[in-house]
């Protein structure tokens, strides 16, 4: 039997932090799509972010275990691919966290089947630590597959920035 | 993911097999980099992007499996097929080389990509549909980063331009495969699964020729020679590439950790 109705289920995943970036959880990162009460347990949908993101599995983990121990007797965590995982679906709240945790938020999606430019560097990311627009793009991944290593010419602060996808 | 209730056409198969053996190849030929790349940023770049190729394979290959209903999973389909089953281009499994030929290499090959996954987000196959969703936004960063480098490289000094334009000329013949039709396009394209890839070739020069000619390298003509990785006859570069990648699973069936 349930104890927990589908409202409360998103309550508890609101505190299942993202294993990569842990101030901010899974609902905020906008990857849980769905959470479905069935007879004996819930289902709940998780997208992945990147095809081959290495914590994906755990996030699975992580779901599944916080609402086990919410008193679900039984979890079954879906992966769904459509709609793709953007980082459109990261919250206003979410990109302060973000910021306030020293990583420059996504900017808004490329929108499918537009230009793909070369020689292309997005510039003017805001330093999340001075809020400087005098940065420089380091390496386009960073720490891990989602971000990019930044540096602000003006604080002399290397950041990460969350790439847009 | 949703399970597959109808059995696929061979045809139907051997098509998503194809797509998914090229990025299962090409992910482990990129991911040979990791610890040996030239700075630490691209040591990264090409560790990540190995990693996109082998999620999207993943993906591919489970798929694949499903449609064929005789039980393979993606780890038996990477792992506990002999050679002659594996249908990547032999563009995917040639060697690296050095840091010129991984680069054009990916480049010729992430354009194709990001024409085909374009077209495959309108598939029938609602599945194949859903991973061309997922992986298009993979393949234009990686088509950027490479296309950055080619013309870098290629537009850079004598010793960086004279190894892309040798890069370009090895890697040139083994292009036409990729718009060879086997039987597998036309049984694609009838179901509306996906394009016949002879069909993205003109897109594809469209897209590439100008940035080759940017990067100041010259078009190496279109000679008779034809690989045939497409239909099993690999090159002898294939062997060893598999016995690296299926050495655990072949010495330890289904081990796990």
């Amino acid at each position: 039997m349930n104890m927990l109705t589908e409202a409360q289920a998103w309550k508890v995943l609101d505190t299942v932090a993202d294993p990569e970036i842990p101030v901010i959880s899974v609902t905020e990162l906008g990857i849980v799509r769905a959470i479905d009460a069935g007879v004996d347990g819930l289902r709940v949908v998780v997208t992945p972010t990147y095809s081959g993101c290495p914590a994906t599995e755990v996030i699975a983990r992580d779901i599944r275990d916080a609402l086990l121990q919410a008193g679900v007797a039984r979890v079954d965590v879906e992966m769904r691919l459509s709609p793709a995982w953007t980082t459109d679906w990261i919250g206003e709240p979410a990109r302060e966290k973000l910021r306030a945790y020293g990583i420059a938020p996504p900017g808004q999606c490329v929108p499918p089947g537009g230009a793909l430019p070369l020689r292309f560097v997005p510039r003017n990311i805001p330093c999340p630590k001075c809020g400087s627009t005098d940065t420089a793009r380091l390496s386009e991944f960073g720490s891990t597959a989602c971000k990019a290593l930044y540096r602000c010419q003006s604080c002399l602060e290397p950041f990460d920035y969350f790439k847009p996808i | 993911m949703t399970e597959q209730t109808q059995q696929a056409s061979p045809e139907h198969v051997e098509y998503v097999l194809r797509m998914g053996d090229n990025a299962l190849i090409l992910g482990q030929r990129v991911s040979e980099w990791c610890g040996h790349a030239p700075v630490l940023e691209e040591d990264m770049a090409l560790a990540n992007m190995a990693l996109d190729l082998i999620g999207q394979a993943r993906m591919l290959l489970t798929h694949a499996g499903r449609l064929e209903g005789r039980g393979r999973d993606e780890d038996g389909l990477a792992f506990q097929r002999n050679e002659p089953h594996f249908r990547n281009l032999t563009l995917c499994e040639l060697p690296n080389d050095d840091f010129a030929r991984t680069m054009v290499r990916n480049y010729l090959f992430s354009a194709f990509m990001v024409l085909l996954w374009e077209r495959l987000l309108q598939s029938r196959d609602a599945e194949l549909a859903a991973i061309a969703g997922k992986s298009i936004k993979e393949a234009r960063y990686h088509v950027r980063h490479a296309g950055e480098w080619v013309l870098r490289l290629g537009d850079g000094t004598a010793e960086s331009h004279a190894r892309t334009q040798r890069a370009l000329d090895y890697l040139w013949p083994y292009t036409a495969e990729i718009f060879a039709d086997t039987p597998a396009d036309a049984v694609a394209e009838d179901a509306r699964v996906g394009p016949a890839w002879s069909t993205l070739e003109q897109d594809w020069m469209a897209m590439v020729v100008p940035v080759l000619e940017a990067a100041t390298l010259s078009l190496p003509a279109r000679t008779p020679f034809r690989s045939h990785g497409k239909v099993g006859r690999h090159s002898e570069h294939m062997g060893h590439l598999l016995a690296e990648m299926q050495y655990m699973q072949r010495v330890y069936p289904g081990a796990n950790w």
